[in-house]
């Protein structure tokens, strides 16, 4: 059997990758913290200047585990999508689950204030929002399943789910033309992505939804592995196709819809990471991927928040934009020296 | 009953199609442990729906289908893995798999809920890459094979599943004659060395003839079974097609063209 040792070779360097940007994200942010001043109040010192405990701690930290939990979710939906969809250009985005997510957060930030009354949005909190993006998501997702059950072919597929997130924006614009500037801002600002600003309850929250659909993909990989046959394949090794469907299904809406809810829609990391991590390990086996494209993800997006973090400047651009200028290179890339894009 | 021990499937009076469309009725026939079967008849007869019928893949209209003597809407999904195998026509839906990748899925069935491969697996495995001439090609992608050598690759993860029966729907479409006669000659070792029960649909009449241990003729009236050189002699190949433009000559077990 070839390659068991080079995988675990591909993770020992990945795992360090990820704590060399871990560091990096952690070292980079509007005030400048030497690296060494760094390193010691993360291992509990107090340091020189009293508020960069203050920012390490409550600021830098929760925002790069977030990075981790966005990154790695993503990655893992995008990769569950394009093995359920038989599809190399699914993923969250793609198939308008994102929009999906967008939706619901619009009607929540934007809807309620037209039917009156329901002013205290702060009062209901981020778990409403996460809630509504969520619903968004999962409506989207199983109407692109049960439209998938009906077209077998796959371009068509895509371009249904296209379509879905053009109905889902022209709602949101809609929306947005009837609500008042407060909440239109709210929800442009939602809109823009940030891994910023969550804070630990929230953080905890979206950890336990990123595990379950963690734990949901893990009991899949023997189902996902055989899809890769195709679906009559799967069910003549005897896969029980509804309710794998169903469990991958759950899974993507729950990793797609909840870190979209908590992050905003963040573009192409989904898509292409899955794609980026095949050509560092060559093999389809769900077992090896599902951590790999976690790593992968993980990685990219803290390169990304790290960029998006613009050095020694109080201002931090959208991390949506950056993923986007990163990501759809990348498929263009792969397109062009591929010809062909595979899964 | 003498082969009772032996009987593998038994199809009584079955009628298959869609819904309420009957494609093609009574059906019956039956077949024994190491027997190569061919099903032949022209196109649109039926043959692929009864392959998928056979295959659990849609449901039956009526009569009988009895696996080991068990009816086959009986028998779950993850039970029916160990007993029935299938190649479908459909190419799988990731080329990106290696031949070794792909054939060891066959193993699914008898993996644990990860799909770890034992020693036994990866026994079966390498013998199913031995079996078809696969060995050398195990780590080559399956979009870099020839259609000969895929046909050869879901063939062999059929048999890496190990079970009693396998389904092919048109395994020899789009090879060549040598490959063709290739991929015949291999399920019927298979069928002959290792006792299983091989059935499958194909155009190549003339080659089923020489190869098969019976065949089946989907006719729309009787669907005649049996013997090759039984059926040949009780001229059943003689109408299978219009007799103005091909004429079968039984003495050769060929088709001629009327010029």
């Amino acid at each position: 059997m070839h390659g068991s040792r080079t995988y675990r070779f591909s993770f020992a360097l990945m795992v360090l990758a990820l704590l060399c940007s871990w560091l990096l994200s952690i070292s980079s942010g509007s005030v400048t913290i030497p690296f060494a001043d760094m390193l010691s109040t993360l291992f509990g010192e107090s340091p020189k200047i009293a508020s960069w405990e203050y920012i390490i701690w409550d600021y830098r930290v929760p925002k790069a585990f977030t990075s981790i939990l966005v990154g790695a979710g993503l990655a893992l939906s995008g990769l569950l999508m394009q093995t359920l969809f038989r599809n190399p250009l699914a993923g969250p985005f793609v198939l308008g689950i994102s929009s999906g997510a967008s939706l619901g957060a619009a009607i929540l930030l934007m809807g309620t204030s037209i039917s009156a009354g329901y002013t205290s949005l702060s009062f209901l909190g981020d778990i409403t929002l996460s809630i509504a993006a969520s619903i968004g998501s999962f409506l989207v997702l199983l109407t692109v399943m049960i439209v998938a059950q009906r077209v077998k072919d796959t371009m068509a597929l895509l371009i249904i789910g296209l379509m879905f997130g053009s109905i889902t924006s022209a709602i949101v614009s809609v929306l947005a033309y009837f609500s008042s500037a407060e909440d239109l801002q709210r929800f442009n600002f939602w809109s823009f992505g940030s891994v910023g600003n969550l804070s630990v309850n929230q953080l905890l929250l979206l950890g336990s939804i990123v595990t379950i659909g963690v734990i949901l993909s893990i009991a899949s990989i023997k189902s996902l592995n055989a899809f890769l046959l195709g679906e009559n394949y799967a069910q003549s090794l005897g896969v029980s196709l509804k309710k794998s469907r169903f469990t991958i299904i759950i899974a993507t809406g729950l990793l797609a819809g909840g870190i979209t809810a908590f992050a905003g829609p963040i573009a192409f990391v989904g898509l292409a990471v899955p794609h980026l991590t095949r050509q560092i390990f060559d093999t389809m086996e769900h077992k090896v991927l599902i951590p790999a494209v976690m790593l992968y993800g993980a990685i990219l997006m803290l390169l990304c928040d790290t960029l998006a973090q613009l050095p020694n400047s109080a201002s931090v651009l959208p991390i949506n934009a950056i993923t986007s200028l990163v990501g759809a290179p990348v498929v263009i890339w792969l397109l062009v020296r591929k010809r062909k894009m595979m899964f | 009953m003498a082969h009772t021990g032996k009987n593998i499937l038994s199809i009584t009076d079955l009628s298959i199609g869609y819904g309420t469309k009957t494609v093609t009725k009574g059906i019956n026939f039956n077949l024994e442990a190491g027997m190569l079967c061919g099903i032949v008849g022209v196109n649109g007869i039926g043959k692929s729906t009864l392959l998928r019928t056979l295959g659990g893949f849609q449901p039956k209209l009526s009569g009988d289908i009895l696996l080991h003597g068990k009816p086959l809407e009986k028998i779950n999904t993850a039970t029916l893995s160990k007993e029935l195998s299938v190649v479908l026509t459909e190419q799988p839906a990731s080329k990106n798999l290696t031949v070794q990748e792909l054939i060891a899925l066959g193993r699914q069935p008898y993996t644990n809920w990860l799909g770890t491969l034992t020693k036994e697996d990866k026994q079966q495995i390498q013998a199913s890459l031995d079996a078809f001439l696969l060995d050398e090609l195990r780590n080559n992608k399956c979009h870099e094979l020839s259609d000969g050598q895929l046909q050869r690759v879901l063939v062999a993860r059929a048999m890496a599943q190990d079970t009693s029966l396998i389904l092919l729907d048109e395994p020899t479409t789009h090879l060549d004659l040598y490959h063709k006669v290739q991929i015949l000659k291999m399920l019927q070792e298979l069928a002959h060395n290792k006792q299983k029960t091989i059935l499958f649909t194909t155009h190549e009449i003339e080659l089923a003839i020489q190869l098969c241990d019976r065949i089946l003729i989907l006719d729309g009236k009787e669907h005649p079974f049996g013997d090759p050189c039984q059926l040949i002699e009780q001229k059943h190949f003689d109408q299978l097609f219009p007799s103005e433009m091909v004429q079968f000559d039984g003495k050769t077990g060929s088709f001629k063209v009327n010029k």
